[in-house]
């Protein structure tokens, strides 16, 4: 049906390794334009009284940074891995749904340009550019985002994109469930499953678990700002609350979807490296099924100065201190695999071992929040903004660019620099110190995080300074890391099938692999496959060609087709143009109809 | 839909769609959970009226959900028929699910319209907001569903619906007896359990 080259193969691909590829950019670039964001507001808070741009510009800055960090570049950074590394790592040929993978992709590109939109969409609502972007926090708090209080089309954007962007989970989230659980290769048992494939099974039922909550306190609000009910007014007798009860229900499986698949990263880069099996394979992953658990029972911790009361507030704490054990018990699994064993300092190692080191001081403050009575002095100040950049920066990220440099070169037949890594590696671990832990220090001091300024008497001057020179140096890491890309294209190393000596299939085939993956379908015998223990010899390779013909199913154009409905019906409330909501349902109902009835052989 | 009965092998021995649909399913269970939640959780907090009880027509909801549960029943009846590979009931028993979750609709237009000319709207309190936005998500699943079925009743009429897509009907009939269940939940919370 299409050629394998060219733009209209690329729109209508339904491969999992060219979705991957795209998740990829796109995300990255999403995490660019979120790194723009956040250097504005570290621009801003670098000397008090700052100038740089008014209080409600740096509204819509933290609340975009935010929701474009979390929604738009890790959820999707860790997609990009999914859909290139689990159907390799499975000894698959494809995801169990390609078309449905391809339509996750086109509705996350499409949710995600919605939502920018609003950086721009001012004239159109008769306002000024840079003044429609969601501006409420990326935690949207009830009843702030009312109609009464939020009248602009700010709050809009944001309960619109983020519907739009919910689908786009939620079908992954099916398909990597049943990719994971259905398509392994024979032989590769539950527990033979690599720990990143087993992390990722974790993450998608926490993603179509938690999900659901959400589109529903964003229909209620939805409700609220369109047709005036009053889910969250306090005048009819609701309860803000509900809101933040919904939100957090999500929210805190929401910290694991962002975290199990970092971890998982993690749990393949330290083996490969230390040229050692993972210690205790089956507690980690037995630890990453409970945090799973686990991670619906500390909601609350979020709403500790609600004044929920002494007995949900002691059991909320207790559950957060305890979801803190299978969380260590990783941890130190992680440093008993480093130990003794025969370690290579490549970049993706220095990656994986600076996200434990981070992700241990963010887990420490985290454990601080989860006693309601040091957590009441830390709520709403800066010591919250480091705890979660220290999780979310020094351990997702960190876990991330440790999978860019471990799979980079399987991904596109390219070794990244390790030079530049290096340099990048060292810029990022000073900036992001320098950037986030200041930020315990202001907190402490008093600082209210969200304020668009602060006065000079307060006290944090100088730290502030500190954190926004850390800030603009994690800018320049990322453009080493650029560079590192760019220059990878042409002139990087080319890679063999196994640059690193990795233990798992995705290391058995060509770098990047054929169009069907395996030659033939790798019967796997024992955990790692790859590598020669006591107890057995490495799998042999696959043949170099396929004895037959291997079927590649054919592109699809009605996956995006029916994508572009999506946006087009958001567009209806936020233009009151109700033609708009008929036109959205009737494209991406035709574009269903299509896809059901198109011959599409798996 | 229309794939040959190709059976792929799979790890589980299950179809992936319907493994999907099942995953799917639970998911649909926390998104009532929540909305039956709200409700729960602002039942009697409303500062106006119409209340539940001035306004709840037992009776004539008692009917509609009987027709519902009786739409499972052809359900039941339409997937057999297909397995046995018997096109003209496959054809009847689609089209009476179809026909019944239609009805089940119109008794709901009829029920809302109603409450709107006795004065409950999305507006008017608590009880409003919840009750519709509760029993109108279901019933845009219900929607969803006829849909399904009357296609799959056009692909019986095209003579396209055999024993070797089976499998589709099994799912579609997965789907209509959830939105089945959550109804009973709903029936029973919001209108026998004021």
């Amino acid at each position: 049906m299409t050629g394998s080259r060219g733009l209209r193969s690329w729109l209508t691909t339904t491969d999992h390794k060219r979705i991957g590829l795209l998740y990829f950019y796109t995300a990255f670039a999403f995490f660019l334009v979120g790194g723009l964001e956040a250097l504005l507001i570290r621009a801003q808070l670098a000397r008090p009284n700052g100038t740089v741009v008014g209080a409600e510009t740096y509204n819509q800055l933290f609340t975009m940074h935010g929701t474009t960090m979390i929604f738009l570049a890790l959820m999707p950074l860790s997609a990009a891995f999914f859909n290139y590394i689990v159907p390799l790592q499975i000894g698959a040929r494809d995801v169990a749904f390609p078309r449905l993978n391809a339509f996750s992709y086109w509705v996350f590109l499409l949710g995600g340009l919605f939502l920018n939109a609003s950086w721009i969409a001012g004239p159109v609502f008769r306002a000024g550019v840079l003044n429609v972007a969601p501006d409420a926090g990326w935690f949207g708090y009830a009843n702030l985002t009312e109609r009464q209080y939020s009248p602009g089309p700010n709050v809009d954007f944001w309960l619109l994109g983020l519907q739009i962007l919910g689908v786009s989970s939620l079908a992954a989230g099916f398909n990597f469930i049943v990719t994971i659980l259905n398509l392994r290769a024979p032989g590769m048992k539950m527990m033979r499953l690599p720990t990143f494939t087993w992390m990722t099974l974790v993450t998608q039922f926490l993603v179509i678990t938690a999900f659901p909550v959400i589109t529903v306190a964003l229909v209620f609000l939805m409700f609220d700002r369109f047709f005036g009910a009053h889910f969250y007014l306090p005048q009819a007798g609701a309860t803000p609350l509900l809101w933040q009860h919904l939100f957090w229900l999500f929210g805190h499986p929401e910290v694991y979807i962002l975290i199990l698949p970092a971890m998982g990263i993690v749990s393949e880069v330290l083996p490969t490296f230390s040229r050692k099996p993972l210690f205790g394979y089956t507690v980690v992953v037995y630890s990453g099924v409970l945090i799973g658990f686990m991670g619906w029972g500390v909601w609350s911790h979020h709403m500790f100065s609600v004044g929920l009361g002494p007995i949900a507030d002691s059991v909320f704490s207790a559950t957060t201190m305890l979801i803190a054990v299978p969380t260590g018990v990783k941890i130190f699994n992680w440093i008993a695999t480093l130990w003794g064993g025969t370690i290579r300092g490549t970049t993706a190692l220095h990656f994986a071992v600076g996200f434990i080191a981070m992700f241990i001081i963010g887990g420490l403050s985290g454990v601080t929040h989860a006693s309601p009575p040091a957590d009441l002095q830390q709520t709403d100040t800066y010591y919250v903004v480091a705890h979660i950049h220290y999780v979310l920066f020094g351990g997702t990220i960190f876990g991330l660019f440790a999978g860019m440099y471990y799979w980079w070169p399987k991904m596109t037949g390219r070794l990244l620099s390790e030079t530049l890594g290096k340099v990048h590696f060292w810029l990022t671990f000073i900036g992001m110190n320098l950037a986030f832990f200041p930020m315990h220090l202001i907190g402490l001091l008093g600082m209210p995080r969200r304020i668009y300024t602060y006065a000079p008497d307060l006290g944090v001057s100088s730290l502030n300074l500190v954190s926004t020179i850390g800030a603009f140096l994690i800018g320049v890491a990322t453009l080493v890391f650029v560079v590192n890309l760019w220059r990878t294209r042409s002139q990087g190393a080319p890679a063999p099938n196994d640059p690193w000596g990795g233990a798992t299939l995705e290391w058995a085939i060509p770098s990047p692999p054929p169009p069907y993956n395996f030659s033939v379908i790798p019967t796997v015998a024992n955990r790692l496959p790859r590598w020669k223990t006591e107890h057995h010899d490495p799998m042999p390779d696959p043949p170099a060609a396929p004895p037959a013909p291997v079927h590649v199913p054919g592109g699809s154009w009605w996956p995006p087709v029916a994508a572009l409905g999506l946006p087009v019906l958001a567009l209806a409330p936020l233009t009151h143009h109700l033609w708009l909501a008929f036109l959205g349902v009737a494209i991406t109902i035709y574009g269903i109809y299509r896809w059901a009835f198109e011959p599409f052989e798996l | 839909m229309t794939h040959a009965a190709a059976v792929h092998h799979t790890s589980m021995g299950l179809d992936s769609r319907k493994m999907a649909f099942w995953a799917f399913i639970g998911s649909e269970c926390l998104l009532f959970g929540s909305l039956i939640s709200t409700y729960l959780i602002y039942k009697g907090k409303s500062v106006v009226g119409p209340y539940p009880h001035d306004i709840l027509n037992i009776p004539f909801t008692s009917v509609s959900t009987f027709d519902l549960l009786m739409s499972s029943l052809m359900m039941v009846l339409a997937l057999a028929a297909v397995q046995r590979g018997d096109l003209k009931w496959t054809k009847i028993w689609l089209f009476a699910t179809a026909f019944l979750g239609i009805l089940f609709l119109g008794g709901q237009v009829y029920e809302f319209s109603s409450f709107v000319r006795e004065g409950l709207t999305l507006q008017t309190n608590l009880f409003g907001c919840t009750f519709f936005v509760l029993t109108g998500t279901h019933g845009a699943h219900v929607t969803v569903g006829v849909l399904w079925l009357l296609t799959l009743w056009v692909r019986a009429l095209q003579g396209k619906l055999g024993p070797a897509q089976a499998v589709t009907v099994e799912i579609s009939g997965l789907y209509w007896h959830f939105v089945d269940v959550v109804w009973i939940v709903i029936f029973t919370l919001v209108y026998l359990i004021q």
